[in-house]
């Protein structure tokens, strides 16, 4: 990449780039936890081993993220300190994310629009000015392409199967419609953070996010529903009553012992 | 207790490149390709480079504590060991002694992957019998870098490394 072409008009703030790099952890965190929670309660046991693995590869990308977003902070805070010790409206994963498992159906309609837009989200950010986000994504983007191509085969392998099985998937894309335009939405951070070579403008990705998620659908006999709804808030702390239940789980034990080791 | 001589580079190489993948343990980290660079400064501080397989890879620090355990064996007692992201790491970069190795731990060896941007899905060959008649059971196996296949020839079910 010809770096001489990014010079920045304004260099970002360190505020800026954490405040960017918590939100994409954020989404890879709380992710992590709901692909973890069907460890055990999938529809087979390849499947348990499948979203566990997603799983891992979510998590080990929020642990990056999250790591960067302290350091650049610097108040002192540690990947474990932002995943177990902040409170739900100091979450900024956009809603999608944090919604509950549901139907398989569900899960599988979430996982392909999320990990389509992670996968064209760090596809562009293997180009941040900000080497070390670079760096995240440039691993990462081999991991989600993964993610989607699983979720690429159950959409179609669900949608075209049975009466049945078309019928949920068909409610999962439904149900989870609503929650998609938040992950397209631009702001004053990204838009500042984008002109200047650090971020990917999330309203860039929509287009070629929502090609490739309608290519599957319609492979799959399925319909892309119209977004009567628009859910959002994520990006500034505002999330769905579910949420609450996600940081309970996942923060009770830090929460219970503080500071415990193992 | 006489003066022990301080370890010689090639010696400190040696140790931490025979530190075994805690999850493919037939794999040295220098087979596998994680192994990435070792400084010697003046002092005799010794620092060791290693980059994960995948992001959310459990080994690393199980790695990171072997590796000052190696170097702790030939007298290597100021250590730090640094974890880098990029370049990011790829299964080409298993070499030919380790790619032979799984072949005969029973793990089908990762396709290359080249530079070309679309993944080739190729039939995999069973580590056990050779056959090419073979079947992915599922895309993600027993640890995040396999997936699990199994074989229509000798009905064996066997994991195989994926290309990344």
């Amino acid at each position: 990449m010809p770096t001489s072409t990014r010079h920045l008009a304004t260099a970002p703030s360190n505020a800026d780039v954490s405040r960017y790099a918590l939100r994409l952890g954020d989404d890879a965190l709380i992710s992590a936890q709901r692909m973890g929670e069907w460890i055990a309660a999938a529809p087979q046991l390849e499947e348990d081993v499948a979203l566990g693995n997603i799983a891992l590869d979510l998590l080990g990308q929020a642990r990056a993220l999250l790591t960067y977003a302290g350091q650049l902070e610097g108040a002192g805070r540690d990947e474990d300190d932002l995943a177990y010790l902040r409170d739900e409206r100091q979450f900024l994963n956009a809603q999608i994310f944090e919604l509950g498992n549901g139907d398989f159906g569900f899960t599988v309609a979430r996982l392909l629009v999320t990990s389509t837009y992670q996968h064209a989200l760090y596809a562009g950010l293997r180009h941040s000015a900000d080497s070390t986000l670079a760096a995240i994504a440039a691993k990462a983007v081999k991991e989600v392409d993964y993610h989607r191509d699983h979720a690429t085969q159950w959409t179609l392998r669900l949608g075209d199967g049975t009466a049945e099985s078309h019928r949920r998937m068909q409610q999962g894309v439904d149900a989870v419609w609503p929650y998609v335009s938040e992950l397209f939405e631009s702001d004053a951070l990204t838009t500042a953070l984008a002109a200047s070579g650090v971020a990917v403008d999330p309203n860039s990705l929509e287009e070629q996010v929502l090609v490739y998620v309608e290519q599957v659908l319609t492979e799959a006999t399925l319909t892309r529903p119209e977004a009567t709804v628009r859910h959002t808030g994520g990006r500034s702390g505002i999330h769905t009553e579910q949420f609450g239940y996600v940081l309970a789980e996942m923060q009770h034990l830090a929460r219970s012992h503080p500071g415990a080791k193992w | 207790m006489s003066q022990i001589a301080p370890p010689q580079p090639a010696a400190i190489w040696q140790a931490v490149a025979s530190v075994l993948d805690p999850e493919v343990p037939v794999l040295t980290i220098e087979d596998l390709g994680i192994l990435r660079d070792l400084h010697l400064d003046e002092s005799g501080h010794v620092e060791v480079v290693i980059t994960p397989t995948y992001s959310g890879c459990p080994a690393m620090d199980a790695i990171t504590a072997d590796v000052v355990e190696a170097l702790a064996a030939v007298g290597c007692h100021d250590v730090s060991v640094r974890l880098v992201l990029a370049p990011a790491w790829t299964t080409d970069w298993i070499s030919e002694v380790g790619r032979r190795k799984l072949q005969t731990y029973g793990i089908a060896p990762p396709h290359h992957r080249g530079d070309g941007p679309v993944p080739v899905a190729l039939s995999v060959r069973c580590p056990q019998c050779g056959s090419a008649d073979t079947r992915e059971l599922s895309r993600f196996g027993s640890t995040a870098c396999k997936s699990l296949w199994s074989c229509r020839s000798c009905l064996e079910p066997f994991d195989s490394f994926k290309a990344l």
